[in-house]
């Protein structure tokens, strides 16, 4: 499957936009995504191996967190994963 | 201080949209290509505010519309290199509240004050360090084809 990497991380991706990884789960790409990229890890995960709470992720176009099975749901080689952390702020 | 290349088009159409959506907060996507130089942004892409609790003083966009930018961004050819807002009656700088909830380091977030319904000032700050805890703004010259537009007060 295809996981798309936000700009301000595609330093630490070897400078590629899109990185394909084999898995079976949102979890599992995530896996072979740090595994292939571990600066990537301190990024998108806190000490407690945690996801950060300001990183969304989109299996397609569905919020993960929303999805019954959340990083347990399953995945197939024509799915895409975007990386996308949050945009807000105010005066 | 980074130089963010913004088209005319471009500085005009943020400044535009902050007047519209006064007196609440607009916000938007610079779409660009990176270059040795910095940033040469190329289309700004409106975006909603779901803070419509609090849009006079705060933006936030649904990150499944950062998606759908993104998705269209690629198919340009281009990527993601800020995000625009406004100050309604309030200085173009970064606040607190604009610190802590940016995340997209690297990439350059532009701010316009907006008075009255008037669009004054617009800056430019580009989110820099190696980690989110090490985060910090640097303030940017905004670079419009050959006219310089050295940081703004108000």
């Amino acid at each position: 499957m295809t996981i798309f990497i936000p700009t301000p991380l595609r330093l630490f991706a070897g400078g590629h936009d899109a990185v394909e990884v084999t898995a079976a789960t949102v979890a599992e790409a995530l896996e072979a995504l740090t595994q292939a990229h571990p600066d990537l890890r301190k990024h998108l995960f806190s000490g407690e191996g945690k996801l950060r709470s300001f990183v969304n992720l989109y299996l397609n176009d569905e919020d993960v967190r929303y999805l019954t099975a959340k990083e347990a749901t399953a995945v197939t080689a024509a799915d895409t994963l975007s990386i996308i952390p949050s945009i807000a702020g105010g005066k | 201080m980074g130089i963010l290349h913004l088209t005319r088009a471009v500085y005009e159409a943020v400044r535009a949209h902050g007047e519209e959506t006064y007196p609440h907060e607009c916000c938007g996507a610079l779409l660009g290509k990176s270059t040795a130089d910095g940033w040469q942004v190329e289309a700004a892409v409106r975006a909603g505010n779901t803070r419509t609790d609090s849009a006079h003083n705060r933006y936030q966009i649904a990150p499944i519309e950062l998606v759908k930018i993104e998705r269209d961004a690629r198919r340009q050819g281009l990527g993601i290199a800020g995000f625009y807002h406004s100050h309604p009656d309030h200085p173009a700088q970064w606040s607190a509240t604009d610190l802590a909830e940016a995340h997209w380091l690297g990439c350059s977030y532009v701010i316009t004050s907006v008075a009255q319904g008037k669009a004054m000032a617009t800056n430019s700050f580009e989110l820099t360090g190696a980690t989110e805890e090490e985060k910090r703004f640097e303030q940017d010259t905004i670079d419009i084809s050959d006219e310089c537009i050295a940081p703004q007060r108000g």
